[in-house]
Protein backbone atom coordinates (compact mmCIF):
# COMPACT_ATOMS: atom_id res chain seq x y z
CA UNK A 1 0.00 0.00 0.00
CA UNK A 2 1.00 3.28 -0.68
CA UNK A 3 3.34 4.27 2.75
CA UNK A 4 1.06 7.52 3.13
CA UNK A 5 -1.80 5.67 4.07
CA UNK A 6 -0.43 3.03 5.81
CA UNK A 7 1.43 5.71 7.99
CA UNK A 8 -2.34 7.21 8.42
CA UNK A 9 -3.57 3.75 9.23
CA UNK A 10 -1.15 3.36 12.00
CA UNK A 11 -1.91 6.74 13.64
CA UNK A 12 -5.34 5.67 13.83
CA UNK A 13 -4.83 2.60 15.53
CA UNK A 14 -2.65 4.10 17.82
CA UNK A 15 -4.98 6.90 18.51
CA UNK A 16 -7.98 4.46 18.66
CA UNK A 17 -6.48 2.40 20.78
CA UNK A 18 -5.16 5.00 23.74
CA UNK A 19 -9.47 6.61 22.93
CA UNK A 20 -10.22 3.19 23.91
CA UNK A 21 -8.77 3.14 27.72
CA UNK A 22 -9.08 6.99 28.20
CA UNK A 23 -13.19 7.52 27.08
CA UNK A 24 -15.18 7.57 30.59
CA UNK A 25 -18.31 6.33 28.12
CA UNK A 26 -18.18 2.72 28.61
CA UNK A 27 -20.28 1.88 25.40
CA UNK A 28 -17.91 4.83 23.25
CA UNK A 29 -15.17 2.54 24.60
CA UNK A 30 -16.67 -0.45 23.17
CA UNK A 31 -17.31 0.88 19.84
CA UNK A 32 -13.42 2.28 19.56
CA UNK A 33 -12.48 -1.16 20.73
CA UNK A 34 -14.29 -2.35 17.28
CA UNK A 35 -13.14 0.34 15.18
CA UNK A 36 -9.87 -0.16 16.17
CA UNK A 37 -10.01 -4.38 15.65
CA UNK A 38 -11.20 -2.61 12.52
CA UNK A 39 -8.01 -0.62 11.65
CA UNK A 40 -5.94 -3.81 12.37
CA UNK A 41 -7.45 -5.79 9.81
CA UNK A 42 -6.67 -3.12 7.37
CA UNK A 43 -2.99 -3.66 8.26
CA UNK A 44 -2.66 -7.77 8.48
CA UNK A 45 -4.73 -7.07 4.78
CA UNK A 46 -1.88 -4.83 4.01
CA UNK A 47 0.73 -7.10 4.71
CA UNK A 48 -0.37 -9.96 3.14
CA UNK A 49 -2.83 -11.96 6.61
CA UNK A 50 -5.36 -12.65 4.63
CA UNK A 51 -6.70 -15.49 6.79
CA UNK A 52 -5.33 -13.34 10.07
CA UNK A 53 -7.43 -10.51 8.85
CA UNK A 54 -10.45 -12.25 8.11
CA UNK A 55 -10.71 -13.56 12.04
CA UNK A 56 -9.39 -10.28 12.97
CA UNK A 57 -13.29 -8.83 11.01
CA UNK A 58 -15.22 -11.39 11.87
CA UNK A 59 -14.00 -12.43 15.92
CA UNK A 60 -12.07 -8.68 16.70
CA UNK A 61 -14.76 -6.23 15.15
CA UNK A 62 -17.90 -8.71 14.56
CA UNK A 63 -18.44 -10.81 17.54
CA UNK A 64 -16.64 -9.76 20.45
CA UNK A 65 -17.74 -5.78 19.93
CA UNK A 66 -21.25 -7.09 20.25
CA UNK A 67 -20.64 -8.74 23.53
CA UNK A 68 -19.01 -5.53 25.02
CA UNK A 69 -21.97 -3.94 23.99
CA UNK A 70 -24.51 -6.68 25.36
CA UNK A 71 -22.13 -6.91 28.51
CA UNK A 72 -22.15 -2.73 28.77
CA UNK A 73 -26.50 -2.70 28.68
CA UNK A 74 -26.64 -5.43 31.39
CA UNK A 75 -24.15 -3.60 33.69
CA UNK A 76 -23.14 0.40 33.64
CA UNK A 77 -22.39 2.61 31.31
CA UNK A 78 -20.09 4.94 33.33
CA UNK A 79 -17.01 4.21 34.70
CA UNK A 80 -16.27 4.70 37.95
CA UNK A 81 -13.02 5.62 37.89
CA UNK B 1 0.82 3.80 43.64
CA UNK B 2 -0.16 4.75 40.52
CA UNK B 3 2.99 6.24 39.84
CA UNK B 4 4.46 2.87 40.31
CA UNK B 5 2.13 1.38 38.30
CA UNK B 6 3.03 3.77 35.66
CA UNK B 7 6.81 3.31 36.32
CA UNK B 8 6.29 -0.69 35.97
CA UNK B 9 4.43 -0.28 32.56
CA UNK B 10 6.33 2.22 30.41
CA UNK B 11 10.05 -0.03 31.98
CA UNK B 12 8.81 -3.17 30.62
CA UNK B 13 7.58 -1.37 27.60
CA UNK B 14 11.20 -0.25 27.36
CA UNK B 15 12.15 -3.90 28.02
CA UNK B 16 9.82 -5.02 24.93
CA UNK B 17 11.11 -2.43 22.69
CA UNK B 18 14.70 -3.16 23.10
CA UNK B 19 14.22 -6.95 22.70
CA UNK B 20 12.56 -6.36 19.12
CA UNK B 21 15.81 -5.38 17.98
CA UNK B 22 17.26 -8.70 18.46
CA UNK B 23 14.12 -9.69 15.94
CA UNK B 24 14.77 -10.45 12.86
CA UNK B 25 13.71 -8.13 10.12
CA UNK B 26 10.21 -8.84 8.98
CA UNK B 27 9.95 -10.86 5.37
CA UNK B 28 13.83 -11.69 6.03
CA UNK B 29 14.95 -15.02 4.19
CA UNK B 30 17.34 -15.71 6.73
CA UNK B 31 15.59 -16.10 9.67
CA UNK B 32 15.32 -19.10 11.03
CA UNK B 33 11.66 -20.12 10.43
CA UNK B 34 12.62 -18.99 6.90
CA UNK B 35 15.37 -21.04 6.52
CA UNK B 36 13.88 -24.93 6.81
CA UNK B 37 9.92 -24.63 8.03
CA UNK B 38 8.34 -21.92 5.57
CA UNK B 39 10.27 -23.63 2.54
CA UNK B 40 9.02 -26.68 3.62
CA UNK B 41 5.44 -25.89 3.89
CA UNK B 42 5.30 -23.76 0.70
CA UNK B 43 6.92 -26.76 -1.42
CA UNK B 44 5.10 -29.69 0.11
CA UNK B 45 2.15 -29.36 1.51
CA UNK B 46 0.25 -29.25 -1.73
CA UNK B 47 1.81 -32.55 -2.37
CA UNK B 48 1.42 -33.56 0.81
CA UNK B 49 -2.21 -32.49 1.58
CA UNK B 50 -3.64 -31.50 -1.65
CA UNK B 51 -4.58 -28.11 -0.25
CA UNK B 52 -3.70 -25.16 -1.84
CA UNK B 53 -4.17 -22.69 1.17
CA UNK B 54 -1.53 -23.70 3.24
CA UNK B 55 -2.38 -21.67 6.08
CA UNK B 56 -5.62 -24.49 6.37
CA UNK B 57 -2.93 -27.30 5.80
CA UNK B 58 -1.08 -25.83 8.49
CA UNK B 59 -3.58 -25.03 11.08
CA UNK B 60 -5.58 -28.09 10.17
CA UNK B 61 -3.15 -30.79 9.20
CA UNK B 62 0.50 -30.19 10.49
CA UNK B 63 -0.61 -28.11 13.67
CA UNK B 64 -3.60 -30.59 14.32
CA UNK B 65 -3.33 -30.79 18.02
CA UNK B 66 -2.94 -26.69 18.30
CA UNK B 67 -6.34 -26.07 16.72
CA UNK B 68 -7.89 -29.11 18.63
CA UNK B 69 -7.15 -27.69 21.80
CA UNK B 70 -8.38 -24.07 20.56
CA UNK B 71 -11.89 -25.62 19.96
CA UNK B 72 -11.52 -26.62 23.39
CA UNK B 73 -10.23 -23.57 24.93
CA UNK B 74 -13.46 -21.97 23.03
CA UNK B 75 -15.86 -24.81 24.14
CA UNK B 76 -14.90 -23.96 27.68
CA UNK B 77 -15.25 -20.29 27.58
CA UNK B 78 -19.02 -20.83 26.34
CA UNK B 79 -19.39 -23.52 29.47
CA UNK B 80 -17.80 -20.99 31.95
CA UNK B 81 -20.18 -18.07 30.55
CA UNK B 82 -23.11 -20.37 31.24
CA UNK B 83 -21.67 -21.21 34.62
CA UNK B 84 -21.24 -18.02 35.63
CA UNK B 85 -24.65 -16.38 34.37
CA UNK B 86 -27.07 -19.01 33.59
CA UNK B 87 -29.83 -18.30 36.46
CA UNK B 88 -31.33 -21.81 37.18
CA UNK B 89 -34.28 -20.68 39.33
CA UNK B 90 -35.77 -17.64 39.34
CA UNK B 91 -38.83 -16.34 40.56
CA UNK B 92 -41.97 -16.31 38.23
CA UNK B 93 -43.13 -12.32 37.99
CA UNK B 94 -46.34 -11.78 39.47
CA UNK B 95 -48.10 -10.24 36.01
CA UNK B 96 -47.08 -11.11 32.35
CA UNK B 97 -47.43 -8.73 29.42
CA UNK B 98 -49.22 -10.19 25.84
CA UNK B 99 -49.35 -8.91 22.77
CA UNK B 100 -52.34 -9.61 20.71
CA UNK B 101 -50.25 -10.29 17.19
CA UNK B 102 -53.10 -8.96 14.69
CA UNK B 103 -54.52 -5.49 16.59
CA UNK B 104 -51.14 -4.79 18.67
CA UNK B 105 -53.74 -4.34 22.28
CA UNK B 106 -51.24 -5.35 25.10
CA UNK B 107 -52.83 -7.48 27.93
CA UNK B 108 -51.64 -7.94 31.70
CA UNK B 109 -52.17 -11.07 33.48
CA UNK B 110 -52.09 -11.57 36.91
CA UNK B 111 -51.31 -14.86 38.42
CA UNK B 112 -51.43 -17.84 36.46
CA UNK B 113 -50.31 -17.91 33.02
CA UNK B 114 -53.91 -17.34 30.72
CA UNK B 115 -54.73 -20.35 28.01
CA UNK B 116 -53.23 -18.12 25.29
CA UNK B 117 -53.44 -19.14 21.93
CA UNK B 118 -50.74 -17.87 18.78
CA UNK B 119 -52.66 -15.08 18.43
CA UNK B 120 -51.03 -14.04 21.93
CA UNK B 121 -46.95 -13.58 22.53
CA UNK B 122 -45.22 -12.64 25.29
CA UNK B 123 -43.07 -9.49 25.87
CA UNK B 124 -41.24 -8.15 28.46
CA UNK B 125 -41.00 -4.69 30.81
CA UNK B 126 -38.11 -3.52 28.90
CA UNK B 127 -39.29 -4.45 25.56
CA UNK B 128 -39.01 -2.07 22.55
CA UNK B 129 -41.01 -3.10 19.71
CA UNK B 130 -38.35 -4.31 16.58
CA UNK B 131 -37.98 -1.30 14.45
CA UNK B 132 -39.57 -2.39 10.67
CA UNK B 133 -36.95 -1.66 8.55
CA UNK B 134 -34.35 -2.99 10.62
CA UNK B 135 -36.59 -6.02 11.01
CA UNK B 136 -36.97 -6.41 7.17
CA UNK B 137 -33.59 -5.78 6.05
CA UNK B 138 -32.14 -8.29 8.63
CA UNK B 139 -34.69 -10.85 7.73
CA UNK B 140 -33.64 -10.13 4.10
CA UNK B 141 -29.72 -10.79 4.71
CA UNK B 142 -29.70 -13.72 7.48
CA UNK B 143 -29.61 -15.96 4.59
CA UNK B 144 -27.17 -14.76 2.74
CA UNK B 145 -24.77 -14.05 5.94
CA UNK B 146 -25.67 -17.94 6.61
CA UNK B 147 -24.85 -19.04 2.86
CA UNK B 148 -21.41 -16.85 3.05
CA UNK B 149 -20.46 -18.81 6.53
CA UNK B 150 -21.33 -22.31 4.72
CA UNK B 151 -18.90 -21.51 1.73
CA UNK B 152 -16.30 -19.91 4.39
CA UNK B 153 -16.22 -23.22 5.89
CA UNK B 154 -16.34 -25.65 2.64
CA UNK B 155 -14.32 -23.59 1.11
CA UNK B 156 -11.29 -22.91 3.21
CA UNK B 157 -8.96 -25.15 1.30
CA UNK B 158 -8.83 -22.81 -1.45
CA UNK B 159 -9.25 -19.50 -0.14
CA UNK B 160 -9.08 -17.99 3.36
CA UNK B 161 -10.66 -18.75 5.80
CA UNK B 162 -12.15 -22.25 7.54
CA UNK B 163 -14.04 -23.70 10.63
CA UNK B 164 -13.31 -20.38 13.04
CA UNK B 165 -13.86 -18.04 10.90
CA UNK B 166 -17.19 -19.43 9.03
CA UNK B 167 -18.25 -20.80 12.61
CA UNK B 168 -18.41 -17.14 13.94
CA UNK B 169 -20.24 -15.58 10.59
CA UNK B 170 -23.09 -18.60 11.25
CA UNK B 171 -23.17 -17.86 15.29
CA UNK B 172 -23.59 -13.81 14.53
CA UNK B 173 -26.32 -14.70 12.16
CA UNK B 174 -28.77 -15.94 14.40
CA UNK B 175 -27.22 -13.07 16.98
CA UNK B 176 -27.97 -10.73 14.47
CA UNK B 177 -31.65 -12.34 14.51
CA UNK B 178 -31.85 -11.90 17.95
CA UNK B 179 -30.80 -8.20 17.84
CA UNK B 180 -32.99 -7.30 15.02
CA UNK B 181 -36.11 -9.07 16.95
CA UNK B 182 -35.90 -10.25 20.21
CA UNK B 183 -33.57 -13.14 22.42
CA UNK B 184 -36.92 -15.24 22.24
CA UNK B 185 -37.58 -15.75 18.60
CA UNK B 186 -33.61 -16.40 18.24
CA UNK B 187 -33.87 -19.20 21.01
CA UNK B 188 -37.23 -20.59 19.25
CA UNK B 189 -34.80 -21.16 16.42
CA UNK B 190 -31.52 -22.64 18.63
CA UNK B 191 -33.04 -24.06 21.78
CA UNK B 192 -30.25 -23.48 24.33
CA UNK B 193 -30.20 -27.26 25.20
CA UNK B 194 -29.44 -27.94 21.67
CA UNK B 195 -26.73 -25.17 21.50
CA UNK B 196 -24.87 -26.80 24.49
CA UNK B 197 -25.28 -30.27 22.63
CA UNK B 198 -23.97 -28.85 19.50
CA UNK B 199 -21.34 -27.18 21.29
CA UNK B 200 -19.68 -30.27 22.56
CA UNK B 201 -20.42 -32.35 19.03
CA UNK B 202 -18.25 -29.97 17.38
CA UNK B 203 -15.48 -30.91 19.34
CA UNK B 204 -16.12 -34.72 19.42
CA UNK B 205 -15.76 -34.38 15.93
CA UNK B 206 -12.46 -33.41 15.47
CA UNK B 207 -11.52 -35.06 18.52
CA UNK B 208 -13.45 -38.43 16.87
CA UNK B 209 -11.82 -37.65 13.27
CA UNK B 210 -8.46 -37.68 15.49
CA UNK B 211 -9.32 -41.37 17.24
CA UNK B 212 -10.62 -42.76 14.29
CA UNK B 213 -7.13 -42.53 12.72
CA UNK B 214 -5.81 -43.92 16.28
CA UNK B 215 -8.20 -46.63 15.90
CA UNK B 216 -7.01 -47.22 12.16
CA UNK B 217 -3.29 -47.68 12.76
CA UNK B 218 -2.04 -44.25 12.42
CA UNK B 219 -0.63 -41.41 14.75
CA UNK B 220 -3.71 -39.05 16.28
CA UNK B 221 -4.91 -36.62 13.64
CA UNK B 222 -2.81 -38.52 10.60
CA UNK B 223 -5.51 -37.80 8.24
CA UNK B 224 -4.14 -40.71 6.58
CA UNK B 225 -5.27 -43.33 7.98
CA UNK B 226 -8.97 -42.23 6.92
CA UNK B 227 -8.09 -44.20 3.14
CA UNK B 228 -10.27 -47.07 3.92
CA UNK B 229 -13.37 -44.92 4.95
CA UNK B 230 -13.23 -42.68 2.91
CA UNK B 231 -12.49 -44.86 -0.28
CA UNK B 232 -9.85 -42.22 -1.88
CA UNK B 233 -5.52 -41.80 -1.87
CA UNK B 234 -3.69 -41.03 0.90
CA UNK B 235 -3.43 -37.69 -0.10
CA UNK B 236 -6.91 -36.75 -1.06
CA UNK B 237 -8.03 -38.52 2.28
CA UNK B 238 -5.61 -35.54 3.98
CA UNK B 239 -7.44 -33.30 2.34
CA UNK B 240 -11.23 -34.89 3.35
CA UNK B 241 -9.79 -35.67 7.18
CA UNK B 242 -9.24 -31.68 7.27
CA UNK B 243 -12.91 -30.53 6.13
CA UNK B 244 -14.05 -32.91 8.92
CA UNK B 245 -12.18 -31.57 11.52
CA UNK B 246 -13.15 -27.58 9.92
CA UNK B 247 -16.53 -28.71 10.14
CA UNK B 248 -16.20 -29.59 13.89
CA UNK B 249 -14.23 -26.48 14.26
CA UNK B 250 -17.32 -24.53 12.74
CA UNK B 251 -19.90 -26.36 15.03
CA UNK B 252 -18.52 -25.81 18.12
CA UNK B 253 -17.37 -22.35 17.37
CA UNK B 254 -21.23 -21.31 16.50
CA UNK B 255 -23.10 -22.89 19.31
CA UNK B 256 -20.35 -20.82 21.70
CA UNK B 257 -21.38 -17.63 19.93
CA UNK B 258 -24.92 -17.75 20.37
CA UNK B 259 -24.35 -19.67 23.97
CA UNK B 260 -22.84 -16.87 24.95
CA UNK B 261 -24.50 -14.01 23.14
CA UNK B 262 -27.73 -15.60 24.95
CA UNK B 263 -26.30 -15.64 28.66
CA UNK B 264 -24.72 -12.52 28.59
CA UNK B 265 -27.22 -10.27 26.71
CA UNK B 266 -30.14 -11.52 29.09
CA UNK B 267 -28.22 -12.20 31.76
CA UNK B 268 -28.78 -15.61 31.90
CA UNK B 269 -32.64 -15.33 32.07
CA UNK B 270 -33.27 -15.78 28.63
CA UNK B 271 -36.25 -14.31 28.52
CA UNK B 272 -35.36 -10.98 26.76
CA UNK B 273 -32.35 -9.65 24.71
CA UNK B 274 -30.40 -6.76 24.09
Amino acid sequence: MIWQLDLAVLTLVVIVAIGSLMVKDLLGAAILFGAYSFMMCVLWTVMGAVDVAFTEASVGAGVSTVFFVAAVFRTSRRTKD
Amino acid sequence: MKIIGLVIAVLSGALLMYATVDFPAWGDPASPASTYLSPHFIEKSMEETSVPNIVTAVLADYRGYDTMYETTVIFSAGLACFILLRVFLREEPGERLYRHVLTGVTVRVEGAKLPLSDDFERIDAMWTPPDLIIKTVCRLLIPFIQLFALYVIAHGHHSPGGGFQGGVILGASIIVLAMSQDLRTAVRRMREKLDAILCAIGVLIYAGAGALCLLLGLNFLDYGALTPVLHCDAITARSHGILIVEIGVGVAVMCTMIWIYCNLSSMGKYDEGL
